[in-house]
């Protein structure tokens, strides 16, 4: 690494912690990006190698916050594989600033990284049963580490179903990856956009269409979703309405995130820090809230 | 003389000889001021600096400065200013990162270290730096910040000898007495055409300064009158709050159209955050230099009355000003207890008087009261 690359820690002979830095937790390390992949028209795949060579050990449904270099920082959900921590994947969607600069970053360039963050996909838990995941948009980045590890120890699983739902054709995330997911045949994976045009021979529906005849045990399932939330209320909706227990779904939120550890109180959600408590919380512990506008 | 003893009395004339002490110990002195026809926390040289022979009057939406009939120095209650300002600075730098080429280098901004005597801080304010506390130092993660200026900070607390008129301290049990949480407390005591502190210790630092002044332990007799002094205080008390079931009574009444009603006269100025002394929410900046070489990351005190607050790609969570106020008050009184264990209210009153309508949140708790849904939360929330 170029000695420029080196985060000027503050000075400190033990070793730093795997986790975001406990001295200085609002302090990013830099990493350097190696790959920018397209996934859509605004969609982009980053693949970051740490300057100081430590890899971000991270678990399903962590995030960190990335920093872009004078213009801010954003909460991003890793969405590579856990078993292979290196290079660090985020999957991004260009909406704003700092998105949008983030995606236009070129190889050779340094971004700020602090993390990970947020609690992980209840796998442990799902051993034994069904497993369904439901995403929406965006959201299958988050849950793509989940799959990357329900597929590294399938055996440990029953069923194991995928539902994507994307606004078009267009806008389908990681394409080539469900093509070879949907030719296994240990994994059912449907995939639906909102609308398309007469060219798209698939399925057109909202994904929260896909519950009712999607092959799971509902009373032996546990639900892994994360998309919009409106999106995430009609899925928790039609798991109930399966007979999905509402301590089985797990729903990964969203909020406003200035610094990801309990500090801002931006991410606050009720009683909750969607930033410490979070981001994936089971539905019964936020039941009384999800349905109430402009909690 | 005072081998033993914990209780001692310091004449008036003497005070100041406290501000050298800890002045020679290496502190900078921070206590109340008079600026601008408000007692405001900031930093002093001598005792000379207090507010001498002044009182505040404070109602819902007004505070207003008077001389008093003596000249004491801690005659007064709280005014817009907490403690926080020192501790947790309204303005931080976090780090700065420089840039060349496509490389960049990322500083941290401190050491973030101060060592402040913070003089005159009140029983409920000890509570909120305790609430503070437990928010940047208590969690898996520690606000280097915070921590580097909290554990240099020196507290030379007050026994309020009177209370304000926008003051519950009393309801929320976090005084008027300090029991705890200091260096040293002073009662101020004047009866009798006397004028003289009884100096309590609360920590070995601060028995050490005390060693430094000329101070006799104090008879019984000045013990009780100093004792009076307080409960005066507590008698005097102009607001009160009935805690009974508070935390439950606003995470049942999420939908209340008590909410549009408080939204009727607020206006979302976020005043109430900002004079409040356990509020803890913060945005950042960036900040690049022309060149756009070098860029600066700072925390500022944000406040979730802004728009901006809950902002999320395509729009706010909480656009409505009903959402926001119910945001608040639930944070301060109910949700505050889940993440922390303590309200996040402490009585102090300062958002009730420096509203600018003056909303008093103990009275918009007694009118949610009034229209509560009375049922505990339904799992699916939806009670309109
Ligand atoms: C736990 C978590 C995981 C996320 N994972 C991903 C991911 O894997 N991929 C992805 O593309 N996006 C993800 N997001 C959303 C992402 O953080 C926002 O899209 C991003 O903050 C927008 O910033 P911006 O400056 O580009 O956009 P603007 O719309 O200009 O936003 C301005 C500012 O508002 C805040 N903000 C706006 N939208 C959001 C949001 N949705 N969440 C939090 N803060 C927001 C940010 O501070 C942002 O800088 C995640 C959000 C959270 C909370
Ligand atoms: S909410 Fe109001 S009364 Fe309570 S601590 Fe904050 S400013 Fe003081
Ligand atoms: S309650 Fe009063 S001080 Fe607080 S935001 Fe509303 S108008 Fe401003
Ligand atoms: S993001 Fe700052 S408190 Fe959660």
């Amino acid at each position: 690494m170029t000695p420029l690359l080196e985060a000027v820690q503050p000075r400190s002979a033990e070793p730093v912690p795997a986790a975001a830095s406990l001295a200085d937790p609002m302090l990013p390390r830099p990493f350097e990006v190696r790959r920018v992949q397209a996934e859509t028209y605004d969609t982009y795949t980053l693949e970051l190698a740490p300057a100081d060579g430590r890899p971000l050990r991270f678990r399903p449904g962590q995030f960190n916050m990335l920093y872009l270099f004078g213009v801010g920082e954003v909460a991003i959900s890793i969405s590579g594989d856990p078993g292979r921590p290196s290079p660090l994947v985020h999957t991004l969607r260009a909406v704003g600033a700092v998105t949008r600069g983030l995606c236009a970053l070129k190889k050779g360039d340094v971004v700020g990284v602090r993390g990970p963050f947020g609690n992980e996909w209840p796998l442990d838990e799902a051993a034994g049963h069904d497993v369904v995941l439901v995403a929406g948009g965006i959201g299958l980045a988050p849950l793509r580490p989940a799959i990357y590890r329900l597929l590294a120890e399938r055996k440990r699983f029953g069923r194991v179903v995928l539902l994507s739902g994307s606004r078009s054709p267009q806008d389908i995330l990681f394409r080539h990856e469900l093509e070879r997911w949907r030719s296994r045949f240990d994994l059912e994976v449907v995939v639906t956009v909102d609308y398309a045009a007469g060219d798209w021979n698939g399925l057109v529906g909202v994904v929260t269409t896909l519950i009712p005849r999607a092959g799971f045990d509902p009373t032996d399932t546990v639900a892994l979703a994360c998309g919009p939330e409106v999106m995430m209320r009609f899925a928790t909706r039609e798991l109930e309405r399966r007979g999905v227990p509402t301590e089985r779904i797990y729903l990964s939120m969203e909020r406003n995130m200035k610094c990801a550890v309990g500090f801002c109180g931006h991410c606050q959600y009720g009683p909750h820090f969607i930033c410490k408590d979070g981001p994936i919380f089971p539905y019964r512990a936020i039941a009384p809230i999800f349905e109430i506008r402009e909690v | 003389m005072r081998e033993g003893s914990t209780m001692n009395v310091l004449e008036r004339d003497a005070l100041d000889l406290l501000f050298t002490s800890l002045k020679e110990r290496g502190f900078t002195l921070v206590g109340p001021t008079v600026r601008e026809r408000a007692i405001v926390y900031d930093e002093m040289f001598s005792a000379a600096d207090l507010p001498w022979g002044w009182t505040d009057r404070q109602e819902a939406g007004t505070y207003r400065l008077e001389r008093r009939a003596d000249d004491a120095a801690f005659g007064f209650t709280v005014g817009p200013h907490a403690w926080k300002r020192f501790l947790f600075p309204p303005v931080q730098s976090l780090f700065r990162a420089e840039r060349s080429g496509s490389k960049m280098a990322l500083r941290p901004a401190g050491p973030f270290a101060a060592r402040y005597a913070l003089i005159g801080v009140r029983a409920c304010e000890l509570a909120a730096i305790d609430r503070q506390d437990k928010v940047f130092l208590g969690g898996t993660y520690v606000d280097p910040v915070y921590r580097q200026r909290r554990e240099g900070a020196f507290v030379v607390a007050v026994q309020c000898g009177q209370a304000g008129g926008t003051c519950f301290c009393a309801s929320m049990g976090t005084g008027p007495r300090a029991g705890s949480g200091f260096d040293l407390a002073l009662t101020e005591v004047l009866e009798d055409g006397r004028h003289w502190f009884l100096v309590e210790e609360g920590s070995e630092r601060g028995t050490e300064v005390v060693a430094t002044l000329p101070v006799r332990a104090a008879t019984e007799e000045e013990i009780a009158a100093a004792g009076r002094a307080v409960e005066r205080a507590e008698a005097e008390m102009g607001r009160t709050l009935d805690t009974e079931g508070l935390r439950e009574l606003f995470l049942r009444n999420y939908e209340n159209r008590h909410w549009d009603r408080v939204a009727e006269r607020c206006l979302g100025c976020g005043n109430c955050t900002m004079v409040c002394p356990t509020c803890f929410c913060a945005t950042v900046d960036d900040v690049t230099d022309l060149a756009g070489q070098a860029a600066e990351r700072v925390r500022r005190w944000d406040s979730c009355f802004t728009i901006d607050f809950s902002y999320l790609h395509g729009g706010s969570v909480r656009s409505s000003i009903a959402a926001r106020y119910r945001q608040w008050i639930t944070h301060k009184l109910a949700t505050w207890t889940d993440q922390f264990g303590a309200p996040g209210c402490v009585g102090c009153g300062r958002c009730i008087t420096w509203c600018p309508v003056g909303i008093d949140l103990t009275e918009e708790t007694r009118a949610l009261r009034a229209l509560d849904h009375g049922a505990p939360a339904a799992p699916q929330g939806g009670a309109s």
